[in-house]
Order: structure tokens, then sequence, then C-alpha cells
């Protein structure tokens, strides 16, 4: 695997290479299976200017590295990226468009992501975006990078914006009876002027959710969701934990500790008015798996064993008229479902990567 | 007229609208020079030209039928919508066609438990906020053209507002797209989900200022609506205070919706046109506005009043009610219309620089202002660097605006210089397309260019905007309207 150490020898290795797949630290390993190159070798924050609310890294840095930065001055990743303890990179996470629980609150990493240097499949750096938060001039390459998944070119440097980290934070854990109660409570949530960071439902019935902002009104804040949440049942029990367990049960739900080894974990975007639909299609379905809903029931993020097949997912895939995406696990292709768009991105990829240098056969 | 024969372009010319009729009815056509004016120029009165029609389609397939018949007759086109670009984004290309798109306005689907509204391109911007208050939802993205300009504009433009710091911009409010390329094919970017997966081809297109062809279906992402605002206003006796005050609320960690700057000369216009009240003496105004549920913002007020406090502000104004609230937007907001009270004529600047450069930038401005004997107000989006110097001159008389231009360009390399970018909201159009170039490379530029082309090989849509280039070769025509040698238009 080559490690290139600068953007020189980033691009001799892929004017030289028939076929280049670029990985960060293979935290995704569905992913970065077939990976020729890792960006671990491009490391280390270049610019970080609290007061601007910016930051600029080579892509291969660890977020654990950035995340530290950050919270040093008080500041922390707005779209809160999932495998920061696994070791992932900021140019990997870029590249899959990951983004964690805490996106609820102000967007996912495509609105955060400033600007990007890279290297497309002729060898050649572009530069796209700006180092400032507001920026309209060229096209939004950034954006573009974000979920492609390499096959744009690979990511050499990346600016972003961030935001202040909340004083305290409490969350909040209610049970109901089924899932159209949980799924109808969170939708009100969802719905609410109560601006949460994070709104998760995990079936059949739990609701999590996590308040962020000062401590002066956290309390009042907590009782407003209680009531929400209950909406007149009292019956439906509602907890709070804060400090280290509010700490602790979001770093569980952001690193998918709750997947197990024998696995698979894949992502579905899906529409929140979806979540009882996608219940009731899972519990027909043959295999068993393990389900958190996240982003007020924007994303299902689905545990399946090793043993169920791409064409299964397809189906599902299908039946909710959705794509999605393998993380963990081993797959002919990682993207299922329909593609959309794709006359469009065909065009533009024939720009970034006419030779297909970036283009893995399916099935190798 | 003389029996002179037929060129082959107006030949061509008069086919197409041959073609065109069959797509829509007569009144759906525009060609005389009388109806033809009004889209001549957009916000950016300065430039101007003279497109050979104008179409009023009704449905997404007029547009469609349009594109296609453009792409097989090579004919150059623009879609657009309330035409209140201020970089001459909207300016139509000489003798091509323009797709004026204001009455595609329906909102097709609207679901509050989603959060999301699909709105055709001709919706105006505030109209979606209207249409969801109800369920106290809102379309963030909120320029100050808001009660005229259009979704679809906003799209091509990458629109901003006074709250991009927190929410961003309109790609930051957009799930999906439905595009008719430049050669008519469809193509669906993005859904209605807030998560994707794939390459991000939606934000791709936002803010391509229509070369990358005309959207036809627009999803909006919908936010609750505050429960709370709380406007203040600070009184600074410099515009150096105003511009620290800034950074030490962004010290603080509270993350305002907006914080706007005004300086003298910019209160004078605003009083002129909507009295708003300002402090005589003042030399800038700060406006900071908190927004969240109420508790959280009830325990920011001691906070913020504290940071405004220790900035030296000399008088510190609270909004009373929501009135009061509204009247302090106001006077912002019309700023640079008002500005047309203190000068016939006037350029708009966009640049951005990096925040911590704010006190750096107004001073070089003001220097520049001097140097070139122009008066140049200041009204700009502090939270985020966004400033919007309003550069004065007379059209009237010789010259100046070339000396006002060539003052805006400087403004803008010094944007560049701090590390900044040209354009934050406006978007590059045909005003600053020859600065893109001095932000990003001669390569990055090249590769621009071959982006655009894969999309749209014949340059049809939107030529000559955004990307610097020669001379657009519609341009170059001159002499008869291929439409009047055709016999299709007449001049009045």
């Amino acid at each position: 695997m080559h490690k290139p150490v600068s953007i020189d020898e980033l691009q001799d290795i892929i004017r030289s290479a028939e076929k280049v797949r670029a990985c960060g630290a293979g935290t995704k390993p569905a992913l970065s299976r077939d990976a020729t190159l890792t960006t671990t070798g491009l490391t280390g924050i270049l610019e970080y200017e609290p007061s601007e609310y910016t930051f600029t890294a080579l892509a291969g840095t660890p977020l654990s590295e950035i995340r530290d930065a950050l919270a040093k001055n008080g500041q922390l990743f707005p779209f809160d990226p999932p495998f920061v303890e696994a070791g992932a990179t900021i140019g990997g996470t870029t590249a899959s468009g990951l983004s964690g629980p805490g996106r609820f609150r102000y967007g996912g990493i495509r609105d955060f992501i400033l600007g990007v240097k890279m290297v497309t499949g002729e060898g050649r750096v572009v530069f796209g975006g700006g180092k400032v938060v507001k920026n309209a001039a060229g096209f939004d390459i950034p954006k573009l990078v974000t979920g492609s998944l390499g096959r744009m070119g690979v990511l050499v440097e990346l600016t972003f914006k961030v935001f202040p980290i909340p004083e305290t934070w409490t969350t909040i854990r209610a049970d109901f009876s089924d899932i159209g109660q949980a799924s109808a409570a969170m939708i009100r949530l969802a719905m609410s002027q109560q601006e949460l960071q994070c709104l998760d439902l995990e079936p059949p019935g739990r609701v999590w959710l996590r308040i962020g902002g000062l401590s002066g009104a956290v309390a009042v804040r907590t009782e407003r969701v209680r009531t929400l949440l209950q909406n007149g049942d009292s019956s439906v029990n509602v907890e709070t934990f804060s400090d280290e367990d509010d700490v602790k049960l979001w770093s569980y739900a952001r690193e998918f500790r709750w997947v197990s080894d024998n696995q698979s974990l894949m992502k579905m975007p899906i529409s929140p008015t979806q979540v009882t639909l996608v219940e009731k299609l899972i519990g027909q379905s043959d295999f068993e798996s393990t389900r958190r809903y996240s982003v007020g029931g924007n994303v299902l993020w689905l545990a399946v064993p090793r043993t169920v097949t791409g064409e299964a997912i397809d189906q599902l895939c299908q039946q909710l008229g959705r794509p999605a995406l393998a993380l963990t696990g081993s797959w002919s292709d990682p993207q299922r479902g329909a593609r959309h768009g794709h006359v469009f991105a065909g065009r533009l990829l024939s720009v970034f990567d006419p030779g297909s240098r970036f283009l893995m056969s399916p099935t190798a | 007229m003389s029996a002179k024969p037929e060129s082959a372009v107006a030949r061509n010319v008069a086919a197409f609208f041959t073609e065109l009729r069959r797509i829509y009815s007569a009144d759906q056509i525009l060609t005389n020079n009388a109806q033809l004016a009004p889209y001549e120029s957009d916000g950016l009165t300065s430039f101007r030209a003279r497109p050979c029609g104008v179409v009023l389609p009704e449905t997404q397939q007029e547009v469609i039928d349009t594109v296609k018949l453009c792409h097989r007759f090579e004919m150059p086109f623009i879609a657009r919508g309330s035409g209140t670009s201020l970089s001459g984004g909207s300016v139509p290309i000489e003798d091509g066609l323009v797709i004026a798109m204001n009455r595609l306005n329906r909102i097709l689907r609207y679901d509050a438990q989603q959060r999301v509204a699909v709105v055709e391109p001709g919706v105006i911007n505030l109209k979606v906020s209207q249409h969801v208050a109800a369920d106290s939802l809102y379309y963030a993205p909120d320029p100050s053209s808001g009660p005229v300009c259009t979704i679809g504009g906003n799209v091509a433009f990458n629109s901003g507002g006074a709250h991009c710091l927190k929410y961003g911009m309109t790609s930051n409010h957009v799930l999906g797209i439905k595009v008719v390329l430049p050669d008519g094919e469809i193509v669906e970017l993005g859904g209605d989900s807030l998560e994707s997966v794939g390459p991000d081809l939606t934000g791709m297109f936002i803010g391509s200022e229509g070369l990358f062809g005309v959207a036809l279906e627009v999803t909006l992402r919908l936010l609750p609506k505050p429960e709370k605002y709380y406007t203040l206003q600070a009184a600074y006796d410099s515009l150096e205070k105003a511009g620290n005050a800034v950074a030490m609320v962004i010290a603080s960690r509270l993350l305002p919706g907006a914080m706007e700057i005004m300086d003298r000369l910019s209160m004078d216009a605003a009083e002129a046109a909507s009295a708003a009240g300002y402090p005589k003496d003042a030399k800038a105004i700060l406006i900071v506005e908190l927004e969240g549920t109420t508790d959280e913002v009830e325990a920011e007020k001691p906070l913020l009043h504290r940071v405004i406090e220790e900035s030296g502000a000399y008088i510190v104004e609270a909004a009373r009610d929501e009135e009061h609230r509204l009247k302090i937007w106001k006077g912002r907001k019309s700023a640079f219309s008002a500005v047309g009270r203190l000068s016939p004529d006037f350029i708009v600047q966009d640049g951005v620089v990096p925040r911590t450069k704010l006190a750096e930038a107004l001073a070089e401005i003001d220097r520049l202002s001097e140097k070139y004997k122009i008066r140049v107000a200041n009204v700009f989006h502090a939270g985020d660097g966004n400033l919007h110097p309003l550069v004065m001159f007379d059209g009237r008389e010789e010259g100046a605006l070339h000396k006002a231009e060539e003052l805006s360009g400087e403004i803008i390399r010094l944007c560049i210089r701090l590390g900044g970018s040209i354009t934050g909201e406006h978007g590059v159009g045909l005003e600053k397309k020859m600065y893109l170039g001095e932000m990003y490379g001669e390569d990055d530029i090249e590769f621009m260019h071959q982006l655009a082309r894969s999309i749209d090989p014949l340059e049809l849509s939107n030529r000559g905007k955004k990307l610097p280039s020669a001379v657009p070769p519609a341009l170059l025509t001159r002499g008869a309207h291929p439409l009047e040698t055709a016999g299709v238009i007449f001049r009045d």
C-alpha cells in the first residue's frame, strides 16, 4: 500500500498507477478493502484560528487530533463525525460523507466543508472552495467530493467551519410502548422549537435526545422536553443523564459500539415519516438486525448479520425507494440501491477522472 | 425593405421562433422592444444586453421543450427569476433567449412532519416561509431581496442573507433538485432526506450560476422557527470598536443568529429612507440577534449585554417587541436601496475577509475611498466577514463608472489578499469574473471551464457568466438584430 508523504509523491503515484483506490485509516472496511493508497502519511493541522471558526488540515489527520485541538479552544465539529475513537481521518470521513447524531442541530459534513485541495485522476492538483466561512465563488467542489468515495480524486487538504461547544449537555431518554408512539414522539420533537442537538430512536420504543446550552437554562428546557415527550401520558417513562453518563451514551451511539463483530453496518438515508414502514418491512424480512434511527429519523443505521446478501439489501432499498451504503462487511459494491443523477455525475467524472483510474471493478 | 438575401443566422432564428410557437401560445412569447426592455438587465444595472426573445413557460414540460429546442438550434439561453442579481448574473445573452421562470411558482408538496417543501423555481423566497408559518416552520436563507427574489435564482447563485454564520447559505437548505441539463436531459439530484449516499451533486449544482442547466423542482429543508428572538442595537464612536465587539461576542462562545454592522454613511442613507432613528453621532451600529428557545435566549441575554458593554458601546438598545425588532431589520435591509438617496448610482461589493482581518479591511477601504475621492458606505454581515461596500458614483459624469469600478476592483483584490473571497453571496456573474482567476489559479479556472463544458459542451446555458473568458461570441454580433432581418421583430 502506498503512503505518500507529500503532494508531489501522491501525484507521481497516481500518474504511474493503472488503478488507485485511496483510503484513510481504514475504519470503514467495506469502503477501503481494495485500497492501494493511504493518506495517513499526509497528516497535521495546517491552520487553526479559533476566532475564525475554521481549520485546515491534511486529509490523513485523525479526527481525534483535530477534536482535541478544537476542544482546547472550546470548539467542536458541528457535524459530530463517527468513528473518532476508532481512528478515522478527516479525509476518509469526508469521502464517505459521514456525520453523527449531533448533525441534527446544525447540519452534516456537507454543510461544514469549506474548501478542498485534491489530486484528480490525471494527477492534477485542484483547489475548490475557500478558507472563509462564506464563499460563493467558483463551483462547489468541496460539496461534490463529500460522499464521493474516492471517485473524484484523492483528497489532500480540507477546510471546515466549526462551532463553539455548548456550556453543558443533558441527555433525555423516553420509553414508549411501540414504534408508532416512539416515531410520533420523535416527529413531534423534531418539529418543536426545542433546538435539540441530537434526536435518535432505538426501536422498538426508545427515543434519545440531547440538549446543549447554558447551564442556567438546562433544567427548564429539560422539563419542557419531558412535557412534549409525554404529551399528556405520564406513563411514558422519561429519564435524564448528565456529565459523564451523557458523554458515554453518545459516544456509544457515534462509535457504533452497539454493532457486534459478526454484523455489517449500513447507512440508509430515509425520511422521518418512513420509520414505521421500515420497521414493518424489516420485520417481514428473513434476517435479524439491530437498528438505530438518527438525525430525527433522516438516517437509519442498520446492522445485519454478515451472511446477509447484497440482493437482500437491494430489495429493501427498492421497497423504500432509498439508497444504502455499507460501511463494514464484505460487499461486491458498498453502494446499494438506485443512484440518482448519474448522468450529471458521469459528465463531471469525465473531467475529474477521464481515465477511470479511481473506478474499481465492482467485483474486484 | 431591400431584397437582400436572408443570412443563415436569420433564417435559423426565424425557424427557431416558428418551433417556439409550437410550444407556446402567442402571449407567452415576447419579442418586441417594449416587452424585452424589462429583461435587458438585472439588479446590477450597469450591464445590459438585448435578448432575441423572452418566453414565459407555465409548466416544466414547456421549459424542457424550450431547452431542447435551444440545444437543437444552438441558441444560447438564460433562465431567469425576478432578476434581482447584484452581479449581473441574470443579464440576458445578447440575441439569446430568456426563459422567465416566474410563472412556475407552485408549491408542489409540503410535509410538515418531514420538514420539507418541494417547490417550483419561480416561487418567491419569502412565500415559502409564509406558506409553512402555521406549523411554526420557516425557510432559513433570507437575502434582503427575499420579498421578490425566487428560489430558482437563489439556487443558481447560492444566495445568503444575514443568518449565514449559524445556518449557512442556500446550499445548506436544499436537499434535492430536478434539473434539465443544457441538452434537455433530465436528472434528479439528491432527494428529500437530510442524509444521502454518493457525491453531493445537489451541492455541486447550487451556485453554478446557470451553467449547469435549469432547476425545475427544488426540495427545501425547513427549520422550526426560533421561539424567541432578542435583537440588540449598539452604537459605537468608531467602526473599529464595532468590529472588535464582533470578535468579543465570538470569543464569548455565544452563537448569535446574526451580527450586522452599518457605518455612518449607510445609517444616513437608511435614515433618509426609513427614519430608523439611529443615534446622530454614532460612527457605527452593531446589530446582534440571539435566537432560540425562550429559556436559552433569556440565559444568554446577560452574557451578551456584558460583552457589548465591555466592547465600549455608548448606547445599547434592545428591541422592545416584535414590531421594534422588525424596524431595526428594516433599517438594515433597506440600506442598499437607501443609498440611492445619497447617490444616483452605486456598485455593491460582496467580498469576504477572515473575521480577524475586518478592521484592517475597513481601514484600507477608507483609505481607498479617500484616494479615489469616492464615497463608500459600508454595510456588512460582520459575523461571517462578508463586506458590502457600496461604492457611490454619478453615472452621468464622464468616466465616473469606470473610476468606481476601478475602486471596486481594488476592494476585491484586498479581499483576496487578506485570504478571503471575491463573493460571499451575490455570485460572480458578469461583474466579478475577471477576478476569479486571481482568487484561484489559472489551472483551477481551466478546470472549472472543463467542468462547465462537460455539462454543456455548446456553452448555451447562461454563456459568458461566472467564468473568466474571452468576449462571448454573441456580443460580437453588431448591426441589425437577426430577428429584425428575419422579419420577426420590429423597432417601435
